[in-house]
């Protein structure tokens, strides 16, 4: 309905507009090329011949197409073991954030509850004030989970940014009339919680699931500071020591043609690294995109 | 009978109300600890040990049992030759970021807004959107294989146009800050428009029909109308990274930095993780941090203070 009307008003344009519609298009797709291009160029230049690509020849199409970056990628052990731990890191990390978020979340959203106003004071408070780097990673220290997966779970595990958003949208949302229907009928708050506020929520726990994901996936400093044992290192991590510090000693380099293929493996390895989130990405977008909407909401 | 026994209820002690609330709404509590133990082992535990701003802090002896040293830190912080340093790099990158990163996706979302073609528009919007999902590093990794002059695409687009001795930006400290910000805004200007697509969506179409019938032209609707709509938006979120100026992220800056931009690379974030973790001096790096928090909140009480004064665009 709103479209139409837009359509109509819309439709009636005089000269002026038509060049003025003509120059948005025109900056737009401008806009389009200068933030596609690179992105394609990484994904063509990831499957042509090195010398091709350091000389220059690769512009619109892969040059010389081989794979070679590629099974090199897949040679360098390092990079498995980051993907496997970044896998591991992000699933069990997301997982326990929700356990943890959503509850409290839904706590905070009920009405008289007591201890609620302390409890949000609490809250609130960290987020304007933190130990800070080091007394964060001495407190780390002296829990003993530093080099651990705990130290990648328990940190992030609650946030009080998710939970007020969390909070919002029950509020918001979820029918009080529908919950108290419920305690009438002998529903106890964790029944009430699991029974009906879950299978309501699935939106939100989407959006926070994904956001702590991404998170996770992306992550490098927390995973630089507190896991230092290489069965532990992460993705990014290992991302860094190849796309930024070149270090790649798996990889012996005497000669020109080396040092171009390890220019090829790093076009490949972004690739690699990125693929996940690319794929997932379109699928996901709305819920991506819904998450902004819900966070502008004032809590 | 009833009204007396109300206010009665009412009027029991605090504790034993509160003994009431905890028996009938034990469940709800029970939903609520596992957030408040990780708050105070991951939030107030540190800031417990933010003490150690003020000791001379040893490992062995603990946060607690360390001499105490009064402001000596931040003395010799004051004091030392980087403060002066560490603040202008600091606020130069998140200064000139507002400047120059702020209005983008402003402008972005304006255009978005005024594309009919749907298929056009879901491609515009997916395109600028993925960037944002980019890790930093790989980010970072991306800046540096396309600006390496002699292999990178940008070496090979300034021959291609006739320079022949494409400058390093890598390693200038002239183009570190340019660099550092058009990278930003090349990675987030299309997720950051997605909050003022919304909030022009949310526009009475009514508005534009009365314009249009008034004469008004495509540029006069977004002048009178688009603008003056999404501006209590664009002045919450202006405010709000305000508020945030001393927090430039570490992550980017750091993964830019090499000896020959370090000058103007430097900021109190990675200052921090520096003298902190590399060098072990706890107790000045813990310092440092706490100064840069403190500011950061001043600046966030400052601005919402502003913020209330212009009108009701409040943060709390």
């Amino acid at each position: 309905m709103k479209k139409k009307v837009a359509e109509s008003v819309f439709s009636r344009r005089t000269k002026g507009d038509v060049v003025f519609e003509a120059f948005i298009y025109t900056l737009c797709v401008l806009i389009l090329l200068i933030i596609a291009y690179p992105i394609y160029f990484i994904i063509i230049a990831s499957v042509s011949s090195p010398s091709e690509v350091a000389s220059g020849h690769v512009w619109l199409w892969p040059s010389m197409p081989t794979v070679i970056g590629y099974e090199a990628v897949f040679e360098y052990e390092r990079i498995w073991i980051g993907y496997r731990n970044t896998i591991l890191y992000t699933i069990t990390g997301s997982l326990t954030h929700l356990l943890v978020t959503i509850p409290a979340a839904y706590a905070l959203s009920r009405p008289n509850l007591m201890l609620k106003r302390p409890v949000m004071i609490l809250f609130t408070i960290t987020m304007f004030f933190s130990g800070g780097l080091v007394p964060t990673y001495i407190a780390m220290k002296n829990y003993g989970i530093l080099d651990s997966l705990w130290v990648v779970i328990l940190p992030g595990c609650f946030s009080v940014y998710h939970a007020i958003i969390g909070r919002t949208f029950f509020q918001s949302t979820i029918p009080q009339e529908l919950l108290d229907a419920a305690a009438i009928d002998g529903c106890s708050d964790f029944k009430r919680f699991i029974r009906i506020v879950l299978p309501l929520s699935k939106a939100i726990i989407a959006v926070i699931a994904l956001y702590v994901a991404v998170g996770i996936w992306n992550d490098y400093f927390y995973a630089m500071i507190y896991l230092s044992s290489p069965e532990r290192i992460s993705l990014q991590v290992v991302l860094r020591e190849i796309l930024i510090m070149n270090s790649t000693n798996d990889f012996t380099m005497s000669d020109i043609a080396a040092l171009r293929k390890q220019e090829l493996i790093k076009y490949c390895i972004i690739i690699v690294s990125t693929l996940p989130m690319m794929i997932f990405y379109p699928f996901l977008q709305k819920y991506f995109t819904k998450g902004v909407m819900i966070g502008s909401i004032k809590g | 009978m009833s009204h007396g026994s109300l206010s009665l209820a009412g009027r029991k002690p605090l504790l034993q109300r509160l003994k009431r609330d905890i028996t009938t709404n034990w469940q709800i509590y029970i939903m609520l600890i596992p957030a408040v133990i990780a708050i105070i082992m991951f939030a107030y535990v540190p800031m417990y040990g933010v003490q150690m701003a003020f000791k001379d802090f040893k490992p062995i002896k603990g946060i607690w049992g360390s001499e105490w040293v009064g402001f000596a830190h931040f003395q010799r912080f004051f004091k030392g030759h980087q403060f002066r340093n560490l603040l202008e790099n600091t606020l130069y990158l998140s200064v000139f970021g507002i400047i120059a990163g702020f209005p983008a996706p402003i402008i972005l979302a304006l255009m978005i807004n005024q594309i009919r073609a749907e298929r056009f528009k879901k491609v515009l919007q997916t395109v600028t959107y993925m960037p944002h999902f980019i890790s930093t590093v790989v980010m970072v990794g991306m800046i540096i294989v396309f600006f390496t002059p002699s292999t990178g695409l940008f070496g090979h687009l300034g021959r291609a146009l006739g320079v022949t001795n494409p400058p390093n930006l890598l390693a200038s400290k002239t183009a570190f800050r340019p660099l550092y910000i058009a990278t930003n805004i090349w990675q987030h200007m299309g997720w950051d428009s997605i909050i003022y697509l919304a909030a022009l969506s949310a526009v009475d179409m009514a508005l534009y029909e009365a314009a249009v019938i008034d004469g008004a032209s495509r540029f006069q609707c977004i002048v009178h109308i688009d603008i003056p709509c999404i501006l209590p938006t664009v002045v919450i979120l202006l405010i709000l990274s305000a508020g945030r100026v001393m927090n430039v992220s570490f992550d980017k800056v750091f993964l830019m930095q090499n000896d020959l931009n370090l000058p103007v690379s430097e900021t109190i974030a990675t200052y921090v993780y520096k003298i902190g973790l590399k060098k072990s001096q706890y107790s000045y790096s813990a310092a440092v941090n706490l100064f840069n928090t403190i500011v950061s909140f001043v600046l966030v009480l400052m601005v919402n203070t502003v913020s209330k004064r212009l009108g009701e665009t409040s943060l709390w």
